[in-house]
């Protein structure tokens, strides 16, 4: 105890580890869907670590990066293992994040004072597809190629500047050895770094205001004498241990995906990308990954290119606005009236719905479904300070049930 | 409320949860340690080297690449093997007692297997340059002593021509004998032990 | 949960939907792959050192991996499965030269170390199944699955000729039944193995899993009464 006492005179390491964990005190009503933040939290972890691994044997040269992804697959000590775990983990991120964001929008999290959470947690989401993106050109197959080819393409959309700036992203006339350079790094060290610091805004921001809760009762409002919240619990130990016990139930479904299905039937690793790269051949068919198909069936459902990308760009846009758009005095999914359930309803099929018309071939029906569904999915945020205004919310109680 | 509590329970549990915990971080950190070790890549390109030793002339020496480093073969004379006995008072380590320096089956005088041909890793045992070879006799620069060695550019050290080294110089031990063995009288086979050995 | 239930629905809609995708227009024969059959395995790379490896490289697979992982020493793959290179260390490289191979067939051909990750099993299975005449090519051949084929018929002593009716079915010209299903085993055994080179580590992967899987269960066990025991004064 000597020495933690030397060490809090000069570094406030005892208040830091109470204000964000011993004497953080969150709502003792988490449900199932509180998981996904901490879990969130260990993927960012493992990428970072095996991330590092990785680089150590990596070769960011055109010539030189495929055979570098084999190398690693073959003649590294474990390093199929440290490769799949970075693999996997870059798709259990998404997994995790999208669910985390649900939990926002059931809860109404993003809500009055937690605004600035929210945009934190979207800056980071938006941070997290450029990493991801950055990331799939590194094992230099055909995908990746193709694939950062026609994102990149998507800037030439841009009136006047666009053409210029798609060749100044790429440096080269196509994505060649300077793209693959810059973007390794970006992805090994630049979006990473704004990452941590982002997440470390948005653990601030929210035991600044303190946790949502699926209630949506703001639990600071009834305290004890002692000025701890009557419905608040410690986080660490209750919540530390409930999250441990979410993190191994989370690394059972993680390891079985890791260690029998790796390539998940050519979701997490597609099969085209087990063929080099080759600049003068297409493959038959482009897919993004699976976390970007819904905002790739939103592209091609405007038959006009800018439009396109603006409707794609839009979609992200509008999420951020979620806090301003939401005019009801209840946060949580429990309390509300019949038209923002239906709305959410909705929206989560439409989401569901353009991930899947992303995988498939742009053509008459597909399409069509596409346009239907990418109007659902903007009419939930157009339309929603006025459904969100005249609802009939229920009765919200004093205290979390 | 607090009475409802196991203390004991709590305590045991943690201690139980932390073990288990413990053992799968140390077994999670066994791949990432091990995956720093040389690849199978490394392995293959640091196999055993073989070597035509049938024209290499008296007194010629061979440098070849070991794993990276330099390897020096030297075919020696009778004189030279008989200067070699009479070098004992000078050196630091004449009987090659420090057993690191070369594998059991040359640990004799000539420190080799076959007394006229020596293979010796080329690398100071003092900080890591290339020793230069200087078989002549009494150079200028060497000094009027000098029976013919190799000598590092580096720090001044002197060895003999088994690889000994001079006592009172910066290099600390012998040159290095790499494991090594003849497939044939005229074929060396550098980084593997003779069967039987290693 | 139930979101939760159909999110994995989802997923699994997803993955049947690609594999679809995949197969494109033509039914493939399926065949079984067994990293565990280290005779078929050894087999395989018979064939394939004899058939393949004077024309295509595996050029990430090293021979030495090949034995310990097939149950051969050194000395035995040096023997009888090293004909292109002289170290047991070195990776599966060819002598030709890509501009000569552009000459002779058209395309270079392909690095076969990842073949069957990028097409799939079935597909080769298939596809080295799928030669038939046609005096319409200048090779005399054709195949079902992969139209034009600049690659030669390399195991035609082993099938003999295949004839192509109008209904689009394959006929053995000469030969008996006993010389088709022989011919599929050999094929089988040669698919086998490109799945084996594929991902050599498969084999460590599958026998690491179920120790990873009792492991956390193992975990769970002790951390979920931990959490009810800490959670036993929550109201």
């Amino acid at each position: 105890m000597r020495l933690l006492d030397w060490i809090d005179a000069r570094f406030p390491a005892s208040k830091l580890w109470n204000e964000h964990l011993a004497e953080y005190y969150a709502p003792k009503n988490f449900n199932f869907w509180y998981f996904f933040g901490s879990l969130a939290l260990v993927i960012l972890i493992l990428q970072i670590v095996t991330g590092i691994f990785l680089t150590m044997h990596y070769k960011p040269d055109t010539a030189l990066a495929f055979a570098s992804v084999e190398y690693i697959m073959r003649d590294v000590n474990w390093g199929w293992l440290i490769r799949y775990l970075h693999s996997t983990g870059a798709s259990a991120f998404f997994v995790v994040v999208y669910l985390h964001m649900f939990r926002g929008l059931l809860y109404g999290s993003y809500k009055q004072p937690r605004e600035l959470v929210w945009i934190f947690g979207m800056l980071i989401y938006v941070a997290l597809m450029a990493e991801a993106f950055m990331g799939y050109l590194l094992p230099w197959g055909q995908m990746s190629f193709w694939g950062a080819q026609v994102i990149i393409s998507l800037f030439g959309a841009i009136p006047y500047v666009g053409e210029g700036l798609a060749l100044w992203i790429r440096g080269d006339f196509v994505v060649a050895d300077a793209t693959l350079n810059r973007f390794f790094a970006f992805h090994v060290i630049a979006v990473p770094l704004v990452l941590l610091g982002l997440v470390v805004a948005h653990i601030i921001a929210l035991h600044e205001v303190g946790s949502n809760n699926p209630d949506g009762v703001e639990i600071k409002k009834l305290k004890n004498d002692q000025g701890i919240p009557v419905d608040g619990i410690a986080f660490h130990p209750y919540y530390s241990v409930k999250d441990l016990v979410g993190v191994i139930v989370f690394l059972f479904i993680f390891s079985i995906i890791l260690f029998y299905m790796p390539e998940m039937g050519g979701w997490f690793l597609e099969k085209d990308n087990f063929i080099p790269a080759d600049p003068l051949k297409t493959p038959e068919h482009i897919v993004p990954l699976w976390y970007f198909t819904p905002f790739y069936a939103i592209l091609r459902a405007v038959p006009d290119k800018l439009f396109g990308v603006l409707a794609m760009g839009g979609a992200i846009v509008v999420l951020f606005l979620l806090p301003w758009l939401d005019r009801s005095p209840v946060k949580s999914i429990r309390y509300r009236g019949p038209l923002f359930k239906t709305a959410l309803t909705l929206f989560t099929i439409s989401f569901f719905a353009l991930g899947y018309l992303g995988t498939q071939p742009a053509t008459g029906l597909y399409t069509l479904m596409a346009q239907i569904f990418s109007v659902i999915y903007f009419s939930f945020f157009l339309f929603m300070p006025f459904y969100t205004a005249i609802d009939k919310d229920k009765p919200v109680p004093d205290r979390v049930t | 409320m607090t009475n409802t509590v196991d203390v004991d329970k709590r305590r045991f549990l943690t201690n139980a949860t932390t073990v288990v915990g413990g053992i799968g971080a140390i077994a999670v950190a066994i791949p990432f340690i091990s995956s720093l070790s040389p690849s199978a890549k490394a392995e293959a390109a640091g196999a055993p080297v073989a070597l035509d030793i049938s024209k290499l002339a008296m007194g010629q020496m061979l440098i070849i690449e070991w794993r990276g480093k330099p390897v020096w073969i030297l075919r020696r004379s009778d004189d030279t093997l008989s200067t070699l006995a009479t070098l004992a008072s000078e050196l630091s380590d004449p009987d090659s007692d420090d057993l690191g320096q070369q594998p059991d089956y040359c640990k004799n005088p000539s420190r080799s297997i076959r007394d006229d041909i020596l293979v010796l890793v080329g690398i100071c045992t003092h900080l890591g340059c290339s020793p230069t070879h200087r078989p002549e006799l009494a150079p200028e620069d060497l000094g009027p002593d000098w029976k013919g060695g190799f000598f590092c550019p580096c720090h001044g050290s002197k060895f003999d021509l088994a690889g000994r080294v001079y006592a009172g110089l910066p290099a600390p031990n012998n040159l290095v004998v790499p494991p090594y063995h003849f497939v044939s009288d005229s074929q060396l086979l550098i980084g593997a032990d003779p069967v039987g050995y290693g | 949960m139930k979101l939760i239930v159909g999110f994995l629905l989802y997923l699994i809609a997803f993955t049947s939907s690609y594999s679809y995708a995949a197969s494109g227009k033509m039914q493939l024969d399926t065949v079984d792959i067994d990293l565990s059959d280290k005779a078929s395995l050894q087999r395989g790379a018979k064939i394939f050192m004899n058939y393949c490896l004077s024309c295509h490289s595996a050029a990430y697979m090293r021979y030495n991996r090949m034995g310990k992982d097939l149950g051969l020493s050194d000395a035995q793959v040096e023997e009888s499965l090293m004909f292109a290179s002289d170290k047991v260390g070195d990776t599966m490289t060819v002598a030709m030269r890509p501009k000569d191979a552009k000459k002779w067939f058209g395309v270079v051909p392909p690095d076969l170390s990842v073949i069957s990750r990028a097409r799939g099993t079935d597909w080769l299975y298939t596809y080295l199944r799928g030669y038939y005449l046609d005096t319409q090519k200048i090779l005399g051949t054709n195949n079902v699955v992969f139209k034009d084929v600049g690659m030669p018929h390399v195991l035609w002593q082993e099938q003999g000729y295949v004839r192509k009716d109008s209904n689009n079915q394959l006929h053995a010209l000469a030969g008996d039944q006993t010389t088709v299903s022989e011919y599929n085993m050999m094929v089988r055994d040669l698919v086998n193995f490109l799945a084996y080179i594929g991902e050599p580590s498969k084999i460590q992967r599958l026998a690491l899993g179920k120790w990873v899987l009792l492991y956390l269960a193992l975990f769970f066990f002790v951390a979920y009464p931990l959490k009810k025991a800490f959670w036993e004064d929550v109201h």
